[in-house]
Parts: structure tokens; sequence; C-alpha cells
């Protein structure tokens, strides 16, 4: 019981919870669980600047979105709080790969020679989180959702468009690690 | 007392409203526990699924699809109604040309590897501490927002 508590929870355990996030959202209030929208939703509320895509009632279709959000950094918080922080166990061949890379802190869950705030003023800093950030977002509005709502809402819905969203996923993330990481480090 | 009766509906729908969102405060906040505790919201662990060097993450991802069909599928079939009510439909997405799902994904795929984390993850992240990712969700509501001016120049 206390390894559970402070250790990390095997894939086997981790997976199904994740997919439990589906049917309850559905079984609550008829939602469908997806993270992304709440980027739209977030543009709706702050600048719609007038644009046709974020002109819609976003307290009726998002709040609770919006809400389920915050709860997620809540609860990053209140695990990160918990009193228990280990190095995550990658694989030796990632770490001996990411080392060549030029990563040497492997502490945290985030490699902190990237992702700090001083590291936005490096190429590779400003890539890795405004650069990367831009094309979460641009990305996911553009395929209609991300992992959440593609990989595990709309496959576990046998859904065609959520398919070839993933494969794309995929395209993008192995092209990333393979040609602009390596530029990049 | 037809009155009576319409206030008390709508005093019981008000409270059903909020009690709904305080449960979905509640998941967001497991889900948030549950991103850490996978680890899945970690560059490292993305990094080692993209190299193909561990099972861990297909391992999650697979699960986690194939625990959630069951119950959808058993949703869909008996036409459950949630608990506010509504009759449960997952809206299907429409396919078109599926280009907007291949070249949206793509784009979302090089963010994901370079972030080391796809949405839920960026605001976990900022739970735990890495609060840079304040940065990273700024630019991608920027990105969205430059989709929505975009558009309707953009190929379906």
């Amino acid at each position: 019981m206390t390894s559970w508590l402070s250790g990390p929870w095997p894939w086997y355990v981790a997976g199904p919870i994740i997919g439990l996030f589906v049917p309850a959202l559905l079984l609550v209030g008829n939602k469908v669980f997806g993270v992304s929208s709440n980027l739209r939703h977030l543009c709706s509320a702050v600048a719609p600047g007038g644009l046709e895509y974020f002109r819609y009632d976003w307290k009726k279709r998002g709040l609770w979105n919006l809400i389920f959000l915050s709860g997620i950094v809540i609860g990053g918080f209140l695990t990160a709080h918990s009193g228990t922080s280990h190095d995550i166990a990658i694989s030796a061949q990632t770490k001996l790969a990411l080392t060549k890379l030029g990563i040497h802190d492997f502490s945290g869950v985030a490699p902190h020679e990237i992702f700090n705030w001083h590291a936005l003023l490096t190429l590779r800093g400003f890539v890795s989180v405004i650069l990367g950030g831009f094309l979460v977002g641009f990305g996911t509005a553009y395929a209609g959702g991300c992992t959440s709502g593609h990989a595990i809402s709309g496959l576990a819905d046998f859904q065609l468009p959520s398919l070839i969203a993933v494969f794309g996923f995929f395209a993008g993330g192995l092209a990333a690690t393979y040609f602009i990481l390596p530029l990049l480090f | 007392m037809a009155t009576t009766h319409n206030t008390e509906t709508r005093a019981t729908g008000q409270n059903r409203g909020r009690t709904a969102l305080l449960v979905y405060l509640l998941l967001g906040v497991a889900f948030g526990i549950v991103l850490t505790k996978s680890e899945v919201l970690s560059w490292f662990r993305i990094q080692e699924m993209f190299r193909f060097q561990s099972f861990r993450m297909y391992g999650i991802i697979g699960a986690a699809i194939a625990t959630a069909a069951v119950p959808v599928t058993l949703i869909k079939r008996l036409h459950l109604k949630s608990f506010s009510g509504d009759k449960i439909a997952i809206p299907p997405k429409q396919l078109g040309h599926g280009i907007r799902y291949a070249v949206g994904g793509t784009i979302f795929g090089l963010g994901w590897a370079l972030t080391g984390a796809c949405p839920g993850p960026l605001f976990a992240l900022i739970g735990n501490g890495v609060t840079v990712m304040i940065a990273a969700v700024l630019s991608a509501l920027l990105g969205t927002w430059a989709y929505g001016l975009l558009r309707a120049r953009l190929p379906n």
C-alpha cells in the first residue's frame, strides 16, 4: 500500500484508471473526455477577437471542462507535495540516447536544463516551450482533439477520424524526436 | 401550486448543476493525480515512447482505450441516460477529406514531442511546479487563436 502511495503506478493500473474517465464523464453529465477543447474555451472567454470559431456560449459548453482543467492543476500540485519525489526510471537506452543529445540532469519530471524560465532565452528552451506550445495549441484545434479526445475517447468509440489523428500524432512526434531534437541540442 | 412546483424543480436543477460542477472538479483533481503517478506527464517518458524503448506508455494508452471502449459500447447499446438526465450521445467526428486529422494531428505530434506534454499534462506540470509550462500554455492559446484566425483558409 505504501509503495502505491509513494511510487509511480505500473502501466496496468494507470491505463485502466485513465480509461475510466471516459464513462465517468459520460455518466455524470453526458460530457466527452477531452482536454484540448479548453484552449478554445479560454480563447472564447478571454479574447474571441470577433472570430467565428470563438463565437459561442463558452460557459454553457465549456465551464464543466474548465473546472475539470483546474482540478488537473490541483491534482498535480497535491501529488507533487505528497512528499514523494523520485527520478523517472526511464530505460538505460533512452538515458544513453538523451545523454548523447546533451541532457545531463535526469532528476524531476522534465529536464531542468530546458524547462526553466531562463532557458526560454536559449534556442532549445524557446523551441521546446514556446514553439512546442504553439504547435500543441494549433494542432489540437486543427485536428479537433488531443491524446484524451482522439486517442482515448475517439478510439474507444471506434471513430476513424481519431485513428487518422493518432497516426498524425506519431508522425509528428517521431519527426520531432529524430529530426528536430538533434538539431536543437 | 404550479408556480411553487416550477420553482422547486428549478432549485433542484440548480443544485444538481452545482453538484455536477463539484464532481467535475474532483474528477479533474483525480486526473491530475493519475497523470503524475503514471508519469505520462514526463518529457523523459514521452522521449522513451517516441524512441520505442519501453512498453510503458503504449501499455498505458492501450489499456486506457480498452478500458474505455467496453463501458462506452455498453452505454450506447443500452441507451443509458446520464445522472443529469440527458440521453448519452457521443457526437461523431466528421471525416470530410480527413486532411484536418492527418495534418492537424501531425502538427500536434510535433508539439507533443517538443514540449514532452499533451494538453492535460501541460496543466498537471504547472501543478507539479514546472511553472515555465505557463508560458507553454499561453503559447498554446496563441496557437489555438491562430487556428481560429486561419480556419476558413485551411483544408479540411
